[in-house]
């Protein structure tokens, strides 16, 4: 570093690590530069999506179901059909439009809804 | 395809820090590490810019190039000042904090309390006056060899693969338990081997009992010995006195000159209390330091609840200051000249300034340190020892981990509020257990009452760490292996 000199073990710490990490990757511009999911403001994922692509299989982020935005009795099937939001489950507007179209009452058919591969 | 773009531009700002001058140089003290850098005129200007308001990516890098700073320079500069975190982005949040602390600690130190009895009568004792939490009634009241012996054992297992452990031996007053030192000592250094570990020994005392006896034994065995002592006769015999009133100074000054003459493998070293009416820190200094020879001396203000008789007031730690300072700047004046100075609350805070510690809580209490009472309850440290509210397990059965676990979580950094707008928490972490317990009734209370104290003192100590940066580092070098006396 040219303008800043460390005067502690910590510091030191700090700048060497900094200069590894340089050693092993090109410089990337500073300006604009995001870092993962830390930028503010954050994001705005609701709280009830679910973490899984498989039917039958939604729990909220944080594992479990209370904070799921459809109440979990018909949890996917809403998903599929009134969120907008592009998550990992089947999306009606987005991805999937045919997801359903093999399963006409589902009581019966629900065999028919498959894994989905974005 | 969706692509993430930034809502707004991202915008700089200082990061959490405190900046201050030594010798010519502008220093930056980074609160989220602990780290110190020494910046040059162009990363003040840049910090100096940010002070005023906050300034985007390109505001700054052409502000910069308006000063006279090639382009790629300015960017350079502002990507250094970036990585270490003295300027941060509005865009980019905290990194999350550890929380839960670690269950498995590997322990390092014991405080053997191997009495709870004493000779003396100390007006302000934490043990034994006003504010005593110890609750003795019904316990021993010396320490048997069998618990010495199990303590130990107990100590060379819980330190896991540490190669260095340490007892410290304490009281009530120590030397009032002699026999069982001296065996534990010797009991302790077989153990000790035959793990193929190091122990070191160190103990408190009151310096009433000493002996030519004891006296050789300490230094045969390399004992470190922290003599607890409020400094000449006067001031030494106002609370320190025995039982009848009597005064301890005449009783231990020909005592201390002998240790100190014999005494020759480990440092002696005094530990001032701080009371109303004892605050003249320059004398006492010298008379310990230069009269009786102490090799260091180190001052704490009295532990108490708001007003007792002995408490220090605002004015009374006021001047405590101003003559901390005056030390200070002498304790400076020998750096630089690569001599050492005796002021201990000097040196403690250079030592870790050098490592640039920061820390989670407060001291090693609970953590690799703990207390041992006569009965054999374990405690936090030596301040909680016969303290059924806060026993932490018993020599016996171990450490209980949940007791230890919300010990740990109330003292936990993160956990005081009033100290997460402080810079100064990387050192201090909001301040002795003991003492904000005494003060507000919880361990987990953040120490407000001297906060201020705290914040002028780590500035202190900070300007001296860059002058000595500057002017002498290799006599920094020398703190490199100081552990903490205290």
């Amino acid at each position: 570093m040219k303008h800043l000199r460390p005067v502690n073990r910590k510091a030191q710490r700090i700048e060497a690590s900094i200069t590894a990490a340089q050693a092993s990757s090109d410089q990337p511009s500073t300006e604009e530069d995001i870092v993962a999911l830390q930028q503010a403001p954050r994001p705005h994922v609701p709280m009830g999506c679910t973490l899984s692509f498989s039917p039958g299989w939604e729990v909220d982020a944080g594992g479990g179901t209370a904070g799921l935005c459809q109440p979990v009795e018909r949890d996917i099937y809403d998903c599929y059909v009134t969120c907008f939001w592009p998550v990992q489950v089947p999306d009606h507007v987005n991805y999937s439009p045919d997801w359903a179209s093999n399963c006409a009452v589902a009581t019966k058919d629900w065999r028919n809804l498959d894994l989905v591969f974005p | 395809m969706t692509t993430m773009m930034p809502i707004t531009t991202a915008r700089y700002r200082r990061g959490e820090m405190h900046a201050f001058q030594a010798a010519d140089s502008t220093f930056m003290y980074l609160v989220s590490a602990g780290a110190v850098f020494a910046l040059d005129d162009a990363a003040t200007n840049v910090l100096a810019r940010l002070d005023e308001r906050e300034m985007p990516h390109t505001e700054l890098v052409s502000a910069l190039v308006e000063g006279g700073y090639a382009e790629a320079d300015a960017e350079e500069l502002i990507r250094e000042l970036r990585l270490v975190q003295g300027i941060v982005s509005d865009r980019v949040g905290r990194a999350p904090a550890p929380t839960a602390p670690p269950a498995d600690f590997p322990l390092q130190a014991l405080v053997l309390n191997i009495t709870n009895q004493c000779n003396l009568a100390c007006t302000y004792c934490y043990e034994f006056g006003a504010d005593k939490i110890a609750t003795p009634a019904g316990k021993p009241k010396y320490m048997t060899i069998e618990t010495a012996k199990i303590s130990v054992d107990f100590l060379l297992e819980q330190s896991k693969e540490r190669k260095a452990v340490h007892i410290t031996f304490f009281g009530g007053e120590t030397l009032m338990n002699f026999k069982l030192l001296k065996e534990v000592v010797l009991y302790a250094r077989g153990a000790a081997a035959a793990k193929g570990k190091t122990i070191g020994f160190s103990l408190t005392t009151n310096a009433t009992l000493l002996t030519d006896e004891i006296i050789a034994f300490l230094s045969d065995n390399e004992i470190g010995v922290t003599v607890s002592m409020d400094g000449p006769p006067e001031l030494q015999d106002k609370h320190r006195v025995y039982k009848n009133g009597k005064g301890s100074y005449a009783v231990i000054e020909p005592r201390l000159r002998k240790l100190i003459a014999n005494h020759k493998t480990r440092a002696i070293t005094a530990r001032v209390t701080l009371t109303e009416g004892v605050t003249d820190v320059v004398r006492i200094y010298r008379h310990l330091k230069d009269e009786i020879g102490f090799h260091e001396v180190g001052f704490a203000p009295v532990t108490s609840a708001e007003k007792r008789a002995y408490s220090l007031d605002e004015g009374g730690m006021d001047s405590v200051l101003a003559q901390f300072h005056e030390l200070a700047d002498e304790w400076l004046d020998y750096a630089l000249r690569g001599q050492m100075h005796g002021f201990t609350n000097v040196s403690e805070t250079i030592g870790e300034l050098l490592q640039g510690v920061n820390k989670s809580h407060p001291c090693g209490a609970g953590l690799g340190l703990l207390g041992v009472g006569p009965s054999g309850d374990l405690s936090p440290c030596h301040r909680f020892t016969d303290a059924d509210t806060h026993t932490l397990g018993h020599i016996s059965t171990g450490i209980d981990q949940d007791k230890r676990e919300d010990f740990l979580s109330r003292g936990h950094v993160e956990a005081k509020y009033d100290c997460q707008s402080c810079w100064a928490r990387p050192l201090c972490a909001g301040g002795c257990h003991h003492e904000a317990f005494v003060r507000y009734g919880d361990t987990g209370h953040a120490n407000l009452h001297y906060c201020d104290w705290i914040r002028e003192w780590t500035d202190t100590c900070l300007k001296i760490y860059g002058a000595l940066s500057a002017l002498n580092p290799e006599f920094l070098e020398r703190f490199a292996e100081r552990k903490a006396l205290s």
